[in-house]
């Protein structure tokens, strides 16, 4: 049989998989040049001694590591890191279970109410943390003014004491409040998105039939929303925890890590130890540490939501 | 077991009126099917029986108890949506359980109840698989036995046959009204097909646009329908209509046959029948064509069963005949049937 075999071949126009490649490459070439070279950089540099001062690589091997484990300010900051991301995450989860409830309902003003809740989101977070340094001023603080006016504060016998400030970035357990709550405020509206996301896409129908078999409200909840948007919880904690985990600026702008390391993060250490300090190996080695917990914790959540997925 | 009863029950969504004025009451026992066309306002009308929408005006009464205002829990009714509405990270068992659960029933209660409904439905294998691993009939036996478990006195089911394929729809049909014959219970069913309501209804409440057209038996609804929407809404071809100076006359497709196949029985006319087009169906053939005068409204069908094997062909005229019994006249303007006597 003969034929036109041009018009019948498929051509290089035709092929899905090398249009695929050919989509996906610039995503590959971001990643490659832009995380993975100073992914690989870190780890030369954390198995090297080399300073900003001198850059040379000479492998010492495991050394930093040895030594930064033995550093108590690295253990604190270890610890601070955890706590900050899994306090501020549970309370975001929560708040924003609430927002997205109350959100989901019809009521006046509600596009109000939604742009001011998005409203952190677009604000830059540095810009934001300075506003924020300004509300737990020593002095002039806004919330302490607002505590005094209500008798809490600066009086003899009120319930948070008799002194005309509380010192929210002076007292250690003040200090790290004062971070969590910024962190809550920052990430909160992204969670109340993606939970109203998750609440939206649970049919009307299974509600009602929850309703028609008796379910109060708690227990349309507890038993119906609750598990059928855990994969999406899932994600938004996941999103928080890795934000919360690799931010440094709420720290660097409102205390420095200070009062005496009590607020230091494992990122602005990093940044104390390799950039201010000059020890680019250590500060390398510090920023490394948190790799594997991180890459733990996303492989973990994402298991989790691939094994709560319903439908 | 209960009554349902609703009194002058209008429900308006913004401007829009899904349910009008709407007047009806089952006995005890009964199975009422609510049949109509796609936003009729039937779903809307089971809706607020079962207690999820709250009707704009008017009164819902079961067992002689005003409950408009109660919540569904209160209603002691049970609903099957036409999603069924199955939980889907729960499994067959715990789907069946949890209206017991929510009415606080012992644990070894719940066992023995929740044993019974599966038996019921033949899904005792399938206990511990969760909705998605279970077929269309499959999820559907699930739903109902979820709805009997607690054994209501009211059961209401929006269309819950017409996520099955055509033939499982067949038996489930039977196998709906086996049961329910069965446990006796008061049941309102929604359905937009008509043979699935002539099939199972003791009665039929035909809607349209909000409003009841008419409330009978199936025979009734189809030998005598209240006006010209019920007439062509139920049976399938719908009724002829022809224009007859200020009426319209109906007749049933079977009832207009061919004029050698038709024994003088009492009084008949005779038509000329020009045959436009035919479909060949196996057990029976569809015959359309004009009748009489040439004006807007003269298009019929005519049902020919398949034991008459007379030979019809396109573009001929025959003629065929109408019994004077199966005839029924329309006032032309407002559609309403006229009288109950043969024209």
């Amino acid at each position: 049989m003969t034929g036109d075999t041009r018009s019948g071949a498929a051509g290089v126009r035709d092929r899905a998989d090398l249009l695929a490649r050919f989509m996906i490459m610039p995503a590959i070439v971001y990643i490659a040049a832009m995380i993975g070279f100073p992914f690989v950089l870190a780890i030369l540099y954390s198995l090297s001694d080399a300073t900003t001062g001198d850059p040379t690589l000479r492998l010492v091997g495991l050394r930093n590591y040895k030594d930064i484990l033995a550093d108590p300010v690295f253990r604190t900051s270890l610890k601070n890191t955890f706590v900050f991301a899994l306090v501020s995450q549970s309370l975001v989860i929560v708040l924003s279970r609430v927002l997205a409830t109350a959100l989901m309902a019809e009521f006046r003003g509600k596009w109000i109410a939604r742009f001011l809740i998005m409203l952190p989101w677009t604000a830059p977070i540095s810009l934001g943390t300075i506003g924020w340094l300004w509300m737990f001023d020593s002095i002039f603080s806004p919330i302490d003014w607002i505590l005094r006016r209500f008798g809490l504060l600066g009086v003899p016998g009120a319930l948070l004491g008799p002194m005309q400030n509380l010192y929210w970035l002076g007292e250690p357990l003040l200090a790290m409040a004062s971070v969590v709550i910024v962190h809550v405020w920052r990430l909160l509206p992204l969670a109340t998105v993606i939970q109203l996301a998750g609440l939206s896409s649970i049919p009307k129908d299974l509600l009602e039939a929850a309703e028609v078999d008796g379910a109060r409200a708690w227990r349309r909840t507890l038993e119906i929303t609750i598990p059928l948007t855990l994969p999406i919880i899932s994600i938004a904690f996941l999103f928080g925890l890795v934000f919360t985990f690799t931010d440094m600026t709420v720290v660097y702008v409102l205390t420095r890590g200070g009062p005496i390391h009590m607020t230091q993060v494992l990122s602005t250490w990093t940044f104390f130890k390799g950039i201010e300090g000059g020890d680019l190996a250590q500060g390398a080695a510090v920023s490394l540490f948190m790799f594997p917990v991180l890459a733990g914790i996303a492989a973990l959540v994402l298991r989790v939501a691939r094994r709560t997925e319903v439908v | 077991m209960a009554r349902v009863e609703l009194r002058n029950v209008t429900k308006l969504f913004g401007g829009v009126r899904a349910v009008d004025n709407v007047n009806l009451q089952t006995t005890e026992g009964e199975f009422l099917v609510l049949l109509g066309p796609s936003g009729c306002g039937k779903t809307t009308l089971l809706r607020m029986i079962a207690g999820i929408e709250p009707p704009t005006s008017g009164d819902i009464i079961i067992n002689e108890q005003i409950v408009t205002h109660q919540p569904p829990r209160v209603r002691n009714i049970a609903m099957v949506f036409q999603s069924y509405a199955l939980y889907p990270h729960m499994t067959v068992f715990k789907n069946i359980a949890f209206p017991l659960r929510t009415r606080g029933v012992a644990k070894a209660a719940i066992k023995e109840k929740v044993a019974w409904a599966a038996g019921m439905f033949g899904i005792s294998s399938l206990l511990d698989r969760k909705p998605r691993e279970l077929s269309g009939g499959e999820r559907q036996r699930v739903a109902l036995a979820r709805a009997i478990v607690r054994e209501p006195s009211v059961f209401l089911l929006d269309e819950p046959l017409s996520n099955l394929d055509a033939i499982l729809r067949a038996s489930a049909r039977e196998e709906l009204r086996q049961f329910q014959k069965r446990l006796g219970v008061t049941t309102v069913y929604v359905t937009h097909d008509q043979v699935e309501a002539m099939g199972l209804g003791d009665r039929i409440v035909v809607m349209n646009k909000g409003r009841v057209c008419q409330i009978g038996t199936p025979p009734e609804i189809y030998q005598w329908p209240a006006d010209t929407f019920v007439a062509t809404f139920v049976g399938s071809p719908p009724m002829n209509l022809i224009e007859q100076g200020e009426l319209l006359i109906g007749f049933r497709p079977e009832t207009l046959l061919p004029a050698v196949f038709v024994r003088d029985c009492g009084e008949m006319v005779t038509y000329p029948f020009e045959v436009t087009w035919i479909e060949y169906l196996g057990a029976e053939r569809l015959v359309y064509g004009n009748i009489g005068e040439k004006c807007c409204s003269r298009h019929v069908v005519s049902r020919l069963p398949g034991n008459i094997n007379l030979a019809i062909e396109t573009g001929k005229t025959y003629p065929f005949t109408v019994a004077r019994q199966d005839m029924r006249s329309f006032d032309r303007s407002t559609g309403l049937l006229i009288g109950r006597d043969p024209v």
